[in-house]
């Protein structure tokens, strides 16, 4: 179960804001996460209480192939972004480097910024704890989890080789 | 309620339960990359500790982007990709000379089939969808971990459907078809969607433009472009099939996103203009525009029967002394055969340059660079600022009849008028 408050952001947030152009000469995950957001919420990172949800409009994510964005996301601490949609890299991303993402455009326009979340990523259930409501996402499905659960798609590999 | 082909395809290759927008774990039939992303693919695939591949015959690898080696980084790249295909026995690598365009290599060898899920580190993957297969371009790290287990996982699409009706006239073909269809819904207008082409035009419309449109689903945002198969599928995969392959069709009560209906008789040759594949025109709105470079080929366009086109516009005429014409048959098979045909010749004595296979211009990559300021025609897939060279030139996207026109015009024109 994951729990935390929620950051709330807009529609089309591009990878650009997510984390700008100039530190991608870094792969290293605390740096960029220094970065993150830069461009419209700087030192985003040291808000950031670990375990927190990005809640965000459509179309998360659009903008360059960039792996560095959820990375950079991820390092900050948040555990879970939920949106109305994600822009499809940056989706295929997010799962393959481990971090938790839920569409639900409902949970979207009815949660207010600093709202506390809880999220069951198996059920697909995002309850708003502030205002009390409940919504419903699409279940992440079994092989999913094990892929988020092993840390990302790299790991998840392994473990699975490894095991055989 | 009955299923699309892309929902039943990707159903035959999982055990959960296929749904527009779920997550599903599926098998995949042939995984491939190029010299830009195999490298990558393959320093994950030794990171997650894997000992072999999932099938070293459902793999390939393709030297096409900077190839011939334009540096000695491609070269370091490319060499990367031979000593890993000879390390792990990798039956599909294809040096030059024996190989191409991966895009319109696969299909050429019977490696892509019906009813397969095909997954290339490469955007244009959506190509062999004209197979009536589920095919899209994915990550490095997605394929290593395809190349490892023999699965991915996928969220299942939802699809939109293309219905096109009437008949084409003379010179327009599956490009425009593409184009029209672009400009009309525009860059996302099928994002993340599957999009089947289908009508009696797609019906009558040959194999070779069939693989231009779905190259260009991409294009307008799409996971993947498919055409249900039919006789002419059957008859292209007779003789190439390297594998058994099956037929999937969509129920005729399927469950479409969106159904857009266009009769397309007095469609005229279309072309995007810079810096959008979704700018698009009629040919005849956009006359008159200079050109200083042509070029046709490319996955998109640099298959036999566009050099058909082609030659049978160029044959016994000029190029334009202002113009420079790159002509780059997309594999070696095609080269072939185009010169058995008379075509080369054609080429060659109309004044254009004929290059060994390669995605070379169509990227900017080498073989034909824009200058600043230049004007380009071309057949590929692509027309944003700086795609072919310099960020300011000028690329206008359209079929080989098109190209071939302007290339003798001088400036871009209809087929119909170099043919008078
Ligand atoms: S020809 Fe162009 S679009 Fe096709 S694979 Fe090569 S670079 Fe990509």
């Amino acid at each position: 179960m994951i729990k935390g408050k929620a950051w709330k952001f807009g529609n089309d947030i591009d990878t650009d804001v997510i984390i700008p152009a100039v530190y991608l000469n870094t792969t290293n995950p605390e740096e960029l996460a220094m970065h993150c957001f830069e461009p419209i919420l700087p030192n985003f990172k040291e808000k950031v209480n670990k375990g927190d949800i990005i809640v965000a409009g459509k179309n998360f994510g659009c903008g360059s192939s960039r792996q560095h964005a959820p990375i950079a996301i991820k390092a900050c601490g948040i555990s879970c972004v939920i949106a109305s949609s994600f822009a499809r890299i940056f989706f295929r991303n997010a799962i393959n480097i481990g971090l938790p993402i839920l569409e639900c455009e409902e949970a979207s326009e009815k949660t207010d910024n600093g709202d506390e979340l809880e999220v069951d990523l198996e059920k697909g259930i995002i309850r708003n704890l502030t205002k009390g409501i409940e919504f419903k996402a699409e279940p992440l499905p079994e092989s999913i989890l094990q892929i988020l659960s092993s840390g990302g798609l790299v790991e998840y590999v392994k473990k699975k080789l490894g095991g055989e | 309620m009955g299923r699309t082909i892309v929902e039943k395809i990707l159903q035959a290759h999982t055990n959960d339960e296929v749904k527009p927008d779920r997550l599903i774990e599926a098998k995949v039939d042939f995984a491939f990359a190029n010299d830009i992303t195999a490298p990558l693919a393959i320093e994950d695939f030794k990171l997650m500790g894997a000992k072999k591949v999932f099938d070293p015959e459902r793999i390939a690898l393709i030297p096409d982007h900077f190839t011939p080696n334009k540096d000695v980084k491609s070269a370091e790249q490319a060499k990367i990709m031979k000593e890993f295909a000879k390390e792990f026995g990798i039956k599909y690598y294809f040096e030059i000379g024996r190989g191409g365009i991966e895009h319109v290599l696969l299909h050429e060898e019977g490696l892509t089939l019906p009813g397969d899920i095909i997954i290339g580190a490469d955007s244009h993957t959506c190509t062999y969808g004209a197979l009536g297969c589920f095919a899209t371009g994915v990550g490095s790290t997605d394929l290593a971990a395809a190349w490892a287990l023999g699965k991915l996982w996928f969220k299942v699409p939802r699809t939109i459907k293309f219905n096109y009706k009437g008949k084409l006239r003379k010179w327009v073909g599956g490009k425009d078809l593409i184009l029209f269809t672009i400009g009309q819904i525009g860059v996302d207008g099928a994002l993340y969607r599957a999009m089947e082409f289908s009508g009696e035009v797609i019906r009558n419309l040959p194999m070779d433009d069939r693989f231009t449109m779905c190259n260009m689903a991409i294009e307008a945002g799409a996971k993947c472009g498919i055409i249900e198969p039919d006789e002419k599928t059957i008859e292209y995969v007779k003789g190439r099939a390297k594998r058994e392959y099956k037929i999937f069709n969509s129920d005729p009560d399927a469950e479409y996103e969106k159904i857009y209906e266009w009769d397309v008789s007095e469609l005229e040759p279309q072309v995007a203009l810079p810096h959008l594949p979704s700018n698009v025109k009629g040919v005849s709105g956009v006359k008159g525009v200079k050109v200083d470079q042509v070029v046709i080929g490319s996955c998109t366009n640099g298959r036999l029967r566009d050099l058909a086109i082609a030659a049978e516009i160029l044959k016994g005429k000029k190029v334009h002394p202002d113009v420079r014409v790159i002509i780059f048959p997309g594999t070696q098979k095609v080269y072939m055969e185009a010169m058995k045909l008379g075509y080369i010749q054609t080429f060659i004595e109309s004044g254009a340059a004929v290059s060994t296979p390669t995605c070379g211009p169509c990227l900017g990559g080498h073989m034909g660079v824009l200058a600043k300021g230049e004007i380009c025609v071309s057949t590929t897939n692509r027309n944003f600022i700086g795609r072919m060279g310099h960020k300011e030139s000028y690329v206008y996207l359209a079929s080989p009849a098109v190209a071939a026109a302007s290339a003798i015009a001088g400036e871009i024109v209809s087929p119909e008028e170099v043919m008078k």
